[in-house]
């Protein structure tokens, strides 16, 4: 009984939580409008710039343009044919919204999740190496690594991806990895000086064994709140170096709809952006609190 | 342990491969071509045509009455066999080849071509390909009295009618597959937006070679969307793609030393580059800067105090020619020869303002009134070479006590300075000339037009000199003979020359990229300079080299 | 402090001796274009060469590092200032005051601020001084880079509002200001340091970041960002490897600010 209403209390935290979610990332991408909506440029078009028009042309692509000149009533189109599941069309590419985000969110979430995985698998290798090991080239060598990873700026990282032709993947990876192992050897530093890992140790049990038996078990809930940390840098990260690679993502589809001030498709952009980074946040706090529950 | 991690390692291994491409189709005998467009398609329907990667997929996919042969310069006929315009530019009657077949199959006919004409004089649809076939007022005549014969006749005479239909091609009446119907070499096969456009062979191309093959001897022609010119050189040099239509300047000496039979320079190009200063009446700047800008002898003495030999040395590496004016010299017949070449003269410059009441103090440049001479130059970011111009002339003109100050800003933002707000000082840009024809410079020339950038939408033209411009302009597009537009024409480069509204800074040569593997190419001046016989290009034997994957 | 971290304090000590004397160090102003020898090698005129116009890259490089190493502990100095305020009000007063920070933290967090940062850029006008111009980059970095500080602040000002001493001062009569100032602020004061250190390096690769994708600091100007720029053709960067010098001293900065930087564990 006392477990049912738990449960109950539970899902309608969750729900209003995810109901806030919602409500803050329409928020931010409404913010996000109105900064390119004034934003100078708005409504121009590079194409004015070509002789061959005549005046009268230019004249009738001026007021093709001229749609949003009123922020409320846009933001009210666009939220009611929102809640109709209705996108808009993109301005400067023509095509809707939808299908442009049908094309391209596959490709950045598949970059996204092969960068995570190696990101963690490299991380997680290198920092119980590191540790398991208790030698100091493992763990010299780790820390170096991932120190020089830090300090390269993500669009460097990008260039040199781009130069070595290695995939989207690759780089978002390796933006993420040095953070990912920096958090990760701390914490599973932190779980080997347990008194009961120390004890453990101290009746000789295998390197092995104390890691699977009592290290990770003790590691593993942060290591849960990490993923969604690790997923919000990701996707953060994603967004320049798909830009810079001019890779076919949502990155690219971003930056164009920023540079030609395509407002729908901005807002959408924005919006999923908004969502997905706030549900990453979201889901690790949920995962931290969770098991900080439990372990209580 | 060691078991674990070599298991770990192989799967962050297999993590890290690349997809798996699928193997091409590289063992079929004509072989697909590859090169970058620089941006999305924003259309496939030839007639709304406006952008350079439109551009690229009509001219290899759609069929013209007439095609200007770009190494040559000279008009050649393609779907009409024969051509006349009328005495006064009015008329012009083609005659068509007849038993043509559009890529689905549907037939040729006389029908076709004034379907294409009515759709592209109807006055609701603004397409820069129509626009400049218009000249007056009214409507477009057809007439089409048998298959093989068409007539269409424009309200005005309309100068150099017949070079206009190279932009043309010609859409099906009545092919269900519209616009997706073409008459050209090549059909739009598949495109995957954002990454690449396919072509493939259309069998029922009309042209054939001299051996009484068909062309095109390509099987299909891929196109990869590609922005960066960075990584579309990385490419060609890595032989991925087999062609790179204009290069930039800063990779021809480096791909020369690596390929020195890839790399080709044909010398300078119809584009421009230039600056101008802000002289409109309404702009928000200061009554001494509207002063300055609009006085001819500030103008003369920026030009002159512009090395524009070092910016064509330094800059593009010295694939630039310095620039006199609108005219490129690589437009062989309306470029005129007579033109004084301006000479780099920083003390030359210095008299001329001394005439127009500036004079040094402490290498400060004051005008009459003691303000200190400083402006800001705009322009497009992203755009190195740019960028490295205006820094060049910022130092050139810090030798006359001029200080100059460096702005860039993205596209839109610039456009709204330079045509809705004016809120600028001086701003650097260049102009793309497709056309050799003066005509398609009249929205720049005519002191009422949107593209008179430096004073734009005049009601009446504000100085004399442009009010010669005005009536320059009106009168060689309505002259029938080609030597009094030459006259005109003429008249208005040394306009230009002299009053120098625009300082033209240099021409840049054209230059593209071929592999070794591509056979029959000859780069052209014109656009597209590298596959404008797309139809005759062939991979060799050895474009394996060349096409793998 | 051990070794290493001596070791990454004396070459910060170093690079900002040499930041501090490139007016007497540099062999040429930074602007100044050797029209004939662009691109070049490096000489006994040039160290490390000249760029694409002719100019000298030490001198550039010199310059450059002044532009970064002063203006990014100045962002630092700004966003921990932000995320200071905002951080201890929202943790000690708690509520819904606490609930609206943290979810505009959030939401500023999820924004792509990168291609929002261009058109904030374009509405900056047009005859600033270059000068200003990077200052203004610096200042937009400071401004928009508060929100990971806010919420480690915040937690840490959650535990101090929970704590015996606060309760003591609070049941003797003192009031919300002059608790946060007098009480709560100089508990967080070492985390305030801590976050102003870790910003340090991150605004020196935020703007690193932002002018290779031409939002940062504006040319002629050097700076750190914007002579990375060059790398976008790494081809050219293997033919003259002196070019890789900026990347090299950039990542040399940050790993000492990193190494010098208190452990994580204290931070958190």
């Amino acid at each position: 009984m006392i477990r049912h209403a738990k449960a109950g209390i539970l899902f309608r935290h969750g729900l209003r939580r995810v109901s806030f979610l919602i409500c803050l990332g329409i928020g931010g991408a409404l913010f996000s409008a109105t900064l390119i909506r004034f934003a100078p440029g708005y409504g121009v078009q590079e194409r004015e710039l070509d002789p061959r028009w005549s005046a009268k042309s230019v004249e009738a692509l001026r007021q093709e343009q001229v749609l949003h000149e009123g922020l409320a009533s846009f933001y009210f189109h666009y939220l009611s044919a929102l809640a109709h599941g209705d996108l808009g069309e993109s301005e400067s590419l023509k095509r809707p919204v939808r299908e442009l985000l049908a094309q391209r969110f596959p490709l950045t979430g598949s970059a996204i999740v092969r960068g995570l995985g190696v990101a963690w698998l490299a991380a997680t290798l290198l920092a119980s190496l590191g540790l398991a090991s208790r030698g100091w080239f493992y763990e010299a060598s780790g820390t170096a690594v991932s120190s020089l990873l830090l300090s390269l700026p993500s669009a460097v990282i990008a260039m040199l991806a781009v130069h070595l032709r290695a995939p989207t993947f690759c780089a978002i990876s390796v933006v993420v990895f040095p953070r990912l192992h920096r958090y990760m050897r701390s914490l599973l530093l932190r779980s080997y000086d347990q008194p009961h890992v120390l004890a453990a140790r101290a009746r000789g049990l295998g390197g092995v064994s104390i890691f699977w038996r009592h290290v990770l078990p003790l590691a593993t809930p942060p290591l849960f709140a990490l993923l969604g940390v690790s997923f919000a840098i990701a996707f953060g990260a994603a967004i320049p170096i798909e830009a810079l690679c001019d890779s076919p993502g949502l990155g690219q589809l971003a930056w164009q709809a920023a540079l030609s001030r395509d407002l729908p498709l901005i807002v959408n952009v924005t919006l999923i952006v908004c969502l997905v980074m706030l549900a990453a946040n979201a889901l690790a706090d949920l995962a931290g609190r969770a098991f900080a529950g439990d372990t209580q | 342990m060691i078991r674990r991690v070599c298991v770990a390692l192989t799967l962050t291994l297999v993590l890290c491969l690349p997809p798996f491409v699928g193997a091409d189709s590289a063992s079929q005998p004509g072989g697909e071509l590859h090169f970058c467009l620089r941006g999305e398609p924003k259309t496939f329907n030839p007639l709304l045509v406006e952008e350079d990667a439109s551009e690229a997929i009509r001219y290899l996919t759609g069929g013209v009455l007439i095609r200007l042969n770009r190494q040559t310069q000279a008009l050649e006929p393609s779907l009409a066999v024969s051509w006349k315009v009328s005495p006064d530019s009015r008329t012009i009657k083609f005659q068509l080849r007849t038993g043509l077949h559009f890529s689905d199959g549907t037939a040729f006919t006389s029908e076709d071509v004034a379907y294409t004409m009515k759709a592209l004089m109807d006055p609701q649809l603004h397409s820069p390909t129509g626009d400049s076939f218009r000249s007056g007022e009214g409507q477009v005549e057809i007439q089409s009295p048998s298959p093989d014969t068409v007539a269409v006749t424009f309200p005005a005479p309309v100068a150099g009618l017949e070079r206009l239909f190279d932009q043309v091609a010609i859409l099906s009446a009545h092919s269900p597959k519209k616009e997706m119907a073409v008459l050209g070499p090549f059909y739009v096969a598949d495109y995957a937006p954002g990454s690449s456009v396919l072509l493939r062979r259309n069998t029922n191309y009309w042209k054939k070679d001299k051996d009484g093959r068909p062309l095109p001897y390509l099987d299909s022609i891929r196109l990869d969307i590609q922005r960066n010119r960075d990584i579309e050189v990385l490419r060609f040099r890595r032989g991925e793609i087999h062609l790179i239509n204009t290069l930039d300047a800063e990779y021809f000496d480096r791909l020369q030393k690596e390929m020195p039979t890839a790399a080709h320079d044909e010398g300078p190009g119809l584009d421009s580059e230039f600056m101008w200063f802000n002289q409109v009446p309404t702009a928000p700047l200061s009554e001494p800067k509207k002063n300055w800008f609009r006085a001819t002898e500030f103008r003369r003495a920026i030009s002159m105090a512009i090395n524009r030999s070092d910016l064509s040395r330094v800059v593009f590496g010295g694939h630039a020619h310095p620039a006199f004016g609108p005219v490129s010299p690589a437009n062989h017949f309306w470029f005129n020869s007579s033109l004084p070449v301006p000479q780099y003269d920083s003390a030359g410059a210095l008299r001329l303002l001394a005439q127009a009441g500036f004079r040094l103090q402490d290498g400060t440049l004051r005008d009459s009134s003691g303000n200190r001479v400083e402006f800001t130059v705009i322009t497009n970011s992203g755009n190195k070479s740019r960028e490295q111009m205006t820094a060049m002339i910022q130092q050139d003109l810090s030798q006359i006590g001029i200080k100059v100050n460096l702005v860039t800003l993205d596209f839109p933002s610039l456009i709204e300075r330079i045509t809705r707000t004016y809120d600028y000082e001086a701003c650097l840009l260049g102009l793309v000339n497709t056309d050799l024809d003066p005509n398609s410079q009249m929205n720049v020339w005519l002191s009422s037009a949107e593209n008179h950038q430096w004073n734009p939408k005049q009601s009446k033209p504000a100085t004399t000199w442009e009010a010669e411009l005005d009536g320059l302009m009106h009168s060689q597009a309505s002259a029938t003979s080609d030597k009094k537009r030459k006259t005109d024409w003429d008249r208005v480069q040394q306009i230009v020359a002299e009053q120098q509204p625009f300082i033209y800074l240099v021409n840049k040569d054209a230059m593209s990229a071929i592999s070794p593997a591509v056979v029959g190419s000859a780069p052209s001046v014109l656009d597209p300079h590298a596959f404008w016989n797309a139809d005759a290009l062939r991979l060799g034997p050895d474009a394996a080299l060349g096409a793998q994957k | 402090m051990n070794p290493a971290q001596k070791a990454a304090a004396v070459t910060l000590c170093v690079i900002f001796a040499l930041m501090v004397l490139a007016t007497i160090l540099v062999p040429a102003p930074y602007a100044r274009q050797f029209r004939d020898i662009p691109n070049a090698g490096p000489s006994r005129a040039h160290p490390l060469g000249t760029d694409a116009l002719g100019r000298d890259s030490l001198s550039r490089l010199l310059y450059g590092t002044r532009v970064s190493l002063l203006l990014a502990p100045a962002a630092a100095l700004l966003s921990t200032l932000i995320a200071a305020v905002l951080g201890s009000a929202a943790g000690f007063l708690g509520g819904s005051f606490e609930r609206i920070v943290l979810a505009a933290t959030d939401i500023s967090l999820a924004l792509p601020w990168l291609f929002l940062l261009l058109t904030v850029r374009a509405m900056l006008p047009l005859d600033i001084p270059p000068m200003a111009s990077v200052i203004i980059a610096f200042l937009m970095m400071g401004l928009l880079g508060w929100q990971a500080s806010v919420r480690v602040i915040c937690a840490a000002a959650r535990g101090v509002r929970d704590s015996d001493f606060l309760l003591l001062a609070r049941s003797s009569g003192c009031k919300p200001i002059r608790l946060l100032v007098c009480h709560v602020a100089p508990n967080l004061r070492p985390l305030f340091y801590a976050q102003f250190w870790i910003s340090i390096p991150l605004f020196i690769l935020t703007e690193a970041n932002l002018s290779i994708l031409g939002l940062g600091v504006m040319e002629p100007m050097p700076s750190w960002g914007n002579l990375l720029r060059g790398f976008e053709d790494f081809s050219a960067v293997a033919a003259n490897p002196w070019m890789l010098v900026p990347l090299i001293l950039l990542v040399i900065v940050v790993m000492c600010f990193q190494l010098v930087l208190p452990s994580p564990e204290v931070i958190q």
